[in-house]
């Protein structure tokens, strides 16, 4: 766990920002750190989740953006329903995974981001996910290659390891959904 | 009969193939007819909300649309999946309040967005609000009396409770209804919503390992036999990393763990084989000799059940 040094600037605008994506006032926060205390995954993370918050508030957007603190949130939402102050930790985290790779800087935990992309590339393709062809991509992106081999057998031995993707009809108007998405995404950008 | 749309989701193809058999054999049993919403896709899931608040909403309102469209119409969807039912939610609330998101979905769906009458609905939620406890006490041909199970609910069938909003975010009690429905004795335990971290199995096992060891462990001081859940992530979490669970405290946990449906199914009378039980990594057998057991002394104490 990091201290965390309050700074003299920051990126104005970047906690109007993230407020604005994740639907919810980071400026709410107190920094009582409820959300720390009952994160599963806190004692992982190089910032606590109010060290995050207090950050985005000071418009610290580098220092957060090159955390593994978000990434590492495993989405359970417990900070989201404890928080005295109403503020939706988990939305907060998501918009900023979602800064992170508009910005294009590198993740904080380059696994996780692969796993995330490997994902939806195989639900861009195909419509609906297919397991193996997931792994297959994530292991290939990630470097991880041999890990749980053994335990992919065990479930390819159990048949829960579709070997042919199944596609379906709607695939072309899930692959349109990603088009439109990154288009305005990429319209957005050049307004920045 | 009541009739659902019915949303399997990806991993009902997959990893989580036992609960779509044991829940399909198991909804006539209880007087659901299920209705598979024709050319379903992916929810978007945690990959999806983790990276684009759009994709995430327009993934998932393909789907409600498509629901909208089922002929019967059925307005509520059957949602067995913890993370599609969740996704499905939030998207449902998200585009009622703001219709400047609603017409940002429909440009990114080329559609117009017609879900607002749609419910999705978790499969706890369906089994008491609709079908009711006493049903369900009903359809039981063979009392699990004697068995201690741990309802284990995890993150997303309870939180965020503005969405989901059918049962307690920190003490829950759906499924421990449905577990006496059945005979058994639900335990009461305290990692009953604690996050398993099933979305970083595959990126951080060590992290993942020990959330899942001290699940297991909590449930085994609790006295469980056995963890029941409805959420696909965190049946494949506690299943196959609970050998690595086990090696970071020494020990081997050896708890089965069931999709709500296999417990009820069981209760109701349905093979092992329908219930796929053969498809676990920790073996369920254990268990079922448990089940033949206690039977066998409750008619040889002349107790009533079949």
């Amino acid at each position: 766990m990091k201290a965390l040094v309050l700074p003299a600037s920051g990126a104005p605008g970047f906690a109007a920002e993230v407020s604005r994506l994740a639907g919810t006032d980071v400026q709410a926060c107190y920094a009582c750190g409820k959300c720390s205390a009952g994160c599963p995954v806190s004692a992982s993370m190089d910032y606590q989740p109010h060290q995050i918050i207090r950050l985005v508030q000071l418009d610290q957007k580098d220092e957060v953006l090159s955390a593994s603190a978000f990434w590492l949130c495993a989405s359970c939402v417990t900070c989201s329903v404890r928080c005295p102050r109403e503020v939706k930790l988990a939305q907060v985290m998501d918009a900023l995974r979602e800064i992170s790779r508009r910005s294009g800087v590198a993740a904080g935990q380059p696994r996780i981001a692969a796993f995330y992309g490997s994902f939806l590339d195989l639900v861009r393709s195909g419509g609906r996910l297919h397991e193996l062809g997931m792994t297959a991509m994530y292991k290939l992106r990630s470097r991880d290659l041999f890990g749980d081999i053994d335990l992919g057998v065990k479930l390819m031995l159990r048949g829960k390891l579709k070997l042919i993707p199944g596609r379906i009809k709607g695939r072309h108007h899930v692959a349109g959904i990603f088009r439109r998405v990154r288009e305005h995404e990429a319209g957005e950008g050049g307004k920045r | 009969m009541r009739v659902y749309s019915y949303y399997p989701g990806c991993s009902l193809e997959g990893t989580a193939k036992e609960y779509d058999y044991s829940l399909r054999a198991l909804a006539p049993l209880l007087g659901m007819q299920l209705v598979e919403i024709h050319d379903w896709s992916c929810c978007g899931s945690s990959a999806a909300h983790a990276t684009s608040h759009r994709l995430a909403l327009a993934l998932a309102a393909r789907n409600l649309n498509l629901a909208a469209d089922m002929p019967g119409g059925a307005r509520d969807i059957l949602v067995p999946c913890a993370m599609c039912y969740n996704r499905l939610k939030v998207t449902s609330a998200e585009l009622a309040a703001d219709s400047g998101l609603r017409s940002a979905v429909e440009s990114d769906l080329g559609d117009k967005w017609r879900g607002a009458a749609i419910t999705a609905k978790a499969l706890p939620e369906v089994l008491l609000g609709d079908i009711g406890v006493d049903a369900v006490a009903q359809a039981v041909v063979q009392p699990l009396e004697g068995l201690r199970v741990a309802s284990y609910y995890g993150c997303l069938l309870v939180r965020p409770p503005e969405y989901t909003g059918f049962d307690d975010p920190e003490s829950p009690k759906s499924m421990d209804e449905l577990v006496r429905a059945t005979g058994a004795t639900p335990v009461d335990w305290p990692h009953k919503v604690e996050c398993c971290g099933g979305g970083l199995s595959i990126t951080n096992r060590e992290l993942v390992a020990g959330l899942v060891a001290d699940i297991l462990g909590a449930a085994r001081d609790a006295g469980a036999d056995v963890i029941v859940t409805a959420c696909p992530m965190c049946q494949a979490n506690l299943d196959t990393r609970q050998g690595l669970a086990g090696k970071t405290r020494g020990t081997d946990f050896g708890l089965p763990v069931l999709y709500i449906t296999q417990l009820l199914g069981l209760a109701c009378g349905l093979s092992a084989a329908s219930l796929s039980f053969q498809s676990h990594l920790v073996s369920v057998a254990p268990l079922l000799e448990k089940v033949r057991q206690l039977g066998r002394a409750r008619q040889a104490a002349g107790g009533e059940g079949c």
